[in-house]
């Protein structure tokens, strides 16, 4: 069942095999299994209620399954999932810097939890500045900034201790359409650094932009490839339209 | 028959300002979006439309009602869905609705013709608590009490925010059928693409309206050469595409990329042949329309500058 490698990523980073979540009587997430390479951008999409969220808290280390088994960075999320946790990024809308420290407060704050040393927080302190284009707001306080800025303060906040792979729930919900573009050049500058990028999004135009993208129905994976190959095997002109064709064959509206 | 008028209209938060001087019109039956990111300002509009929010300057009516002065009389006529679910989570779906038709002085069989293409899709689950409902379930019953009162216009605050392209579509459907019972409705929204689902729409940016229109009229006001330029790999290519010395603008786009040229007699065929010179030798460029969302990012260019 193993899916070709893309692109020549060798190394898995995602490994989910069989991977289930029941609560009581409900299997949120329905036997899964895919794997993910490094340096890839992975699409993770699915109607609300399809399980994402359930499968994305596995995968982090903060929800432990109720079968099958999924390592992350090498590491088992049910055996281990103080080590996952140590070796990922995450990132959700939600995510909230701290609204009254100020950009460089809230780079050293984070820095200092992931134990960084003096040097590495100014030295990447500068570097994240300089990337973003934020050194003239580097001493406002987050709430005075605009959203588009957060969202990208966060991303690189997220990736501050060099995780293998970071988790991105819904970065650009709601973000301007040219702050969305612009965190999305983040992404591929991230990828191309290395780094996996495990992304959920509503904007389907996004979706294109993924390596592969895997599509979630009723707690299984019903689809999982590039987008073009999803498209020519669904005759469909967008991903969206893929989407829409496997997402109304879903049954169920989860509690 | 205008519906909403709004003149002049800023509210301003200390010293910021998250309506600048807005001026629009929405006639009877007509489903109106607006349009823009998070911190446009939408929100603060619609809270002082519904008399939530007294505005610092200038005027707006609904129904003819002054938003000031006739505040509680406009209340009965607006059905008000906020952004953020605000129904009783620790009643059941049925008691919820009960509640809101007993507070508007009505009962929910009167009534059910009006909701019923809507709360239909949630009766088989009419004695779970509202909170253990999914995404998609609130919403339904949030929009069935916001309707049960039979308002004259209906306020959706940015009602497909983090929600799935299927049930969003199924929204706009409902939408569609409920404007045909005569409804007013004003919708706010972040997907640029959601526009095309509304009769007219404003595009909202840092507190302004960028234009209003209809959605081809504002698309047709692009007044540049834009491409759509196919070809692998994508990444690369927009970066290749953003030093050409007369591109005004490259963003991606899905699966092409949106190439706007300075030029006005600017050539695809030309910039074909640019690319293939640069290592894109398969690259497509075709000439396209505009969409609301090349527009929106063209305006919002200009008014940073």
């Amino acid at each position: 069942m193993e899916a070709p490698t893309p692109h020549g990523h060798s190394r898995e980073v995602i490994n989910a095999d069989g991977l289930t979540r029941r609560f009581g009587a409900f299997t949120a997430v329905d036997a899964i299994s895919f794997s993910v390479f490094a340096g890839e951008i992975f699409g993770f999409l699915g109607a609300n209620g399809a399980g994402k969220t359930t499968a994305i808290r596995m995968l982090t280390g903060l929800l432990e399954p109720s079968g099958g088994r999924a390592t992350v960075a090498g590491f088992d999320v049910a055996r281990n999932p103080s080590a996952v946790k140590r070796s990922i990024g995450y990132m959700s809308q939600r995510f909230s810097l701290y609204q009254d420290l100020t950009v460089r407060e809230n780079i050293a704050f984070y820095a200092g939890i992931y134990g960084l040393k003096r040097q590495e927080i100014r030295d990447r302190t500068a570097t994240i500045l300089g990337r973003l284009d934020l050194g003239h707001a580097a001493d406002q306080q987050i709430h005075s900034i605009p959203l588009g800025w957060k969202q990208k303060l966060a991303f690189s906040v997220a990736l501050l201790h060099q995780p293998d792979i970071v988790f991105l729930d819904e970065p650009t919900g709601g973000v301007d359409p040219i702050a969305r573009r612009q965190f999305w050049d983040l992404i591929y500058e991230a990828a191309n650094e290395g780094t996996t990028v495990f992304v959920t999004t509503h904007y389907m135009d996004e979706a294109e932009y993924c390596d592969r993208v895997s599509i979630m129905v009723d707690g299984r994976i019903e689809a999982l490839d590039t987008p073009g190959e999803l498209k020519t095997r669904y005759g469909a002109a967008t991903v969206d339209d893929v989407f829409v064709r496997l997402a109304r064959g879903g049954e169920r509206d989860a509690p | 028959m205008s519906s909403i008028v709004v003149h002049e209209l800023s509210k301003d938060f200390g010293h910021t300002r998250a309506v600048d001087r807005v001026s629009l019109s929405i006639d009877d039956g007509e489903l109106f979006g607006l349009i823009g990111p998070d911190g446009a300002g939408k929100s603060t509009l619609f809270r002082i439309l519904v008399t939530l929010l007294r505005p610092t300057s200038g005027r707006a009516t609904v129904d003819g009602l002054d938003v000031v002065d006739d505040y509680r009389e406009l209340r009965t006529r607006v059905g008000y869905m906020p952004g953020r679910f605000s129904l009783y989570e620790d009643l059941s779906v049925e008691e919820n609705l009960a509640f809101f038709a007993s507070v508007f002085g009505t009962r929910v069989e009167d009534q059910y013709a009006l909701i019923a293409d809507v709360y239909r899709q949630i009766e088989p689950f009419k004695k779970r608590l509202a909170g253990a409902l999914s995404g998609g379930m609130k919403q339904k019953l949030a929009l069935s009490c916001a309707l049960i009162h039979r308002p004259r216009v209906l306020f959706l605050d940015e009602p497909t925010t983090g929600v799935d392209s299927v049930s969003r579509r199924e929204l706009w459907d409902l939408l569609h059928t409920l404007r045909e019972g005569g409804l007013t409705i004003l919708v706010s929204t972040s997907y640029m693409d959601e526009a095309h689902r509304c009769d007219r729409v404003a595009l909202m940016h840092r507190g302004r309206l960028l234009g209003i229109d209809t959605p081809e009229a504002i698309a047709g006001t692009y007044d540049l050469p834009l491409f759509a330029v196919v070809g692998a790999p994508l990444h690369a290519m927009l970066r290749t595409l953003r030093e050409h010395q007369h591109a005004k603008t490259v963003y991606s786009f899905g699966d092409s990329l949106h190439y706007t040229d300075a030029r006005a007699d600017a050539n695809p065929d030309e910039l074909r042949r640019w690319l293939s010179t640069r290592g894109f030798g398969d690259a497509v460029v075709k000439p396209i329309n505009a969409g609301i969302e090349d527009v929106f990012m063209s305006r919002m260019s200009s008014e940073v500058r």
